[in-house]
């Protein structure tokens, strides 16, 4: 248990400290790596709530697939650290609103767990079951309860996708495009053409 | 009490020694192996000077990296230069932790098993991509945007096909994995799958024919261009370890692991570290072989091999094994 509990605090207060990093870093890069070593901590909490396949998916999806593509894109822009710096104070007031309502929220919602008896009784933190691997236990729940929202989520996806797709589709024309059939079946009968060329004239 | 936790903190040690000590000497030796297998392709004679038919001749080099001088480029971010290596190196070596050799022979033998691996090997793109972005030149920066792009095109379809294996197993356990193939080998059944896993384990460890990322006619080294040293060693060894690590992969998922061919006299007498160990090394001979025989892509030729031939079959094959599962209910448990 001890060994649980120091695990705990290595993995949240690690989150929370590159969490902060995220926002003061200097450096978009560092600021994209502080993001990723927070994500992979969270994954860490996930694995000691024993929801091991949530842990991995967050490994996956986020910090192996989104993190790159943010880390791609961050270190290809040119950035003026000094014009980042000049918005601050103009922003400050909205960001602050933001952070105190979302403080609010979790409180409420902290102290109306508490109070009641659904925290101490009816939804227990970690699963029961534990026959049942949590990879199962998620399939069985989402794809008969959830089913209409996970496909509904599913589309929300594609249509986003094809979005993304036409705000940054543009036929400019004039393109060079290979065919891959076409080269593949080129033989010197094609490709070579023999002359006779006379002595001092050329082609 | 605190007797017993030291007991088991010992013993866990001792189990991660056990795994990766064999594995970077493992390393040292396919280094000699390649270059020897390379050297018959194309009717040289290869190393042959130290130790006997020059099989000592990677710890050779290994000493004589480590005790050159460590240059770090006044240019560079330096942390995240050092960081990056480091990087490659620990992950390279961490997915080792759920591989099992043999039944029982697993360091940590978790439920998501093929997650981790998964995980771990989609992470590998960070050394990658900070050694490129801290070296802050040219050349080490495209071979990581290069690279970049390249993992993450080839992990979409190793998903996929990994997922088709799942399917066939009902398990995400390694172990299980390895168990569900007793009556045949899923390289049989699957065997598209199989060749297309082969090949995104090709790009997803930066080999030929698509080591675009440190490709040496166009960028010099790629993302390793100015790292000179202990911090190269690491990245060599980060390599191909992950190299032998995405063989293991395969022989789990596609060649049986650690059971033989038949289950006949003979041949189950045969540990089954020796079987895992004859088809890593078998899939190993094979990256050797596609180095030694084929002509790098094209970028473009890669990226087109990735997103609109792989990942289309891959998910017609997802979508094909379901159904032919569910029709003739043989989906498992």
């Amino acid at each position: 248990m001890v060994l649980y509990s120091l695990t705990f605090y290595l993995f949240s207060s690690i989150a929370v400290l590159s969490a902060l990093m995220v926002i003061s870093a200097k450096n978009p890069v560092h600021s994209v790596l502080f993001l990723i070593l927070s994500f992979v901590n969270a994954s860490g909490l996930f694995v000691l709530l024993g929801a091991e396949f949530l842990a991995m998916i967050l490994v996956v999806v986020y910090v192996g697939a989104v993190a790159v593509l943010f880390l791609f894109v961050v270190m290809m822009l040119d950035i003026n650290f000094v014009k980042l710096r000049e918005g601050f104070l103009q922003y400050l007031p909205f960001g602050a609103l933001l952070g105190i309502v979302l403080v609010i929220e979790l409180g409420i919602l902290f102290l109306t767990d508490r109070s009641s008896n659904i925290y101490n009784n009816q939804t227990p933190l970690q699963p029961i079951n534990n026959e049942l691997e949590n990879t199962k236990m998620i399939g069985q729940i989402l794809y008969t309860e959830y089913f209409y929202l996970f496909q509904i989520c599913g589309i929300i996806l594609l249509v986003a996708m094809i979005g993304s797709i036409t705000l940054t589709l543009r036929d400019k024309g004039g393109v060079k495009r290979q065919n891959i059939n076409s080269q593949n079946t080129v033989d010197a009968s094609i490709a070579i053409e023999k002359k006779k060329v006379k002595l001092g004239e050329g082609i | 009490m605190t007797y017993d936790i030291i007991i088991t903190g010992l013993i866990i040690v001792a189990q991660i020694l056990a795994v990766v000590v064999p594995v970077l000497i493992s390393v040292a030796f396919l280094v000699y192996a390649e270059r020897k297998v390379l050297a018959l392709i194309q009717l040289r004679r290869g190393p042959n000077i130290v130790g006997p038919f020059g099989i000592l001749q990677s710890f050779a080099d290994a000493l004589k990296l480590i005790t050159k001088e460590n240059i770090i480029p006044s240019g560079s971010n330096k942390i995240v230069f050092i960081l990056a290596p480091i990087i490659t190196m620990v992950l390279s070596l961490a997915g080792w932790a759920v591989i099992p050799f043999a039944p029982g022979w697993v360091v940590s033998d978790i439920n998501v098993g093929i997650m981790y691996l998964f995980a771990v090997s989609s992470l590998g793109v960070y050394g990658i991509i900070m050694a490129g972005w801290a070296s802050n030149s040219q050349y080490p920066f495209l071979g990581a945007l290069r690279s970049a792009a390249q993992m993450v095109s080839y992990e979409v379809s190793i998903g996929f096909v990994i997922i088709t294996v799942l399917l066939c197993v009902g398990s995400l356990n390694l172990s299980k994995i390895v168990l569900a193939q007793q009556t045949v080998w899923f390289a049989i059944p699957l065997l598209p799958m199989f060749i297309i896993f082969f090949i995104s384990a090709l790009a997803e460890t930066n080999r030929l024919p698509f080591d675009l990322p440190e490709d040496e006619s166009t960028l010099v080294a790629g993302f390793f261009t100015e790292y000179s040293s202990a911090s190269f060693v690491l990245f060599f060894l980060g390599e191909y370890a992950s190299m032998i690590l995405m063989s293991s992969m395969t022989v789990i998922l596609f060649l049986g692991g650690w059971l033989p061919p038949f289950d006949v006299y003979p041949l189950n007498v045969i540990p089954g570290v020796i079987w895992f160990s004859v088809k890593v090394i078998f899939i190993l001979f094979l990256f050797i072989w596609v180095r030694g025989t084929f002509p790098r892509y094209r970028y473009d030729q890669l990226m087109r091999l990735g997103w609109k031939v792989f990942l289309p079959f891959s998910l017609f094959w997802v979508v094909a094994t379901s159904g032919f599962l569910v029709y003739f209910d043989m989906l498992p448990n």
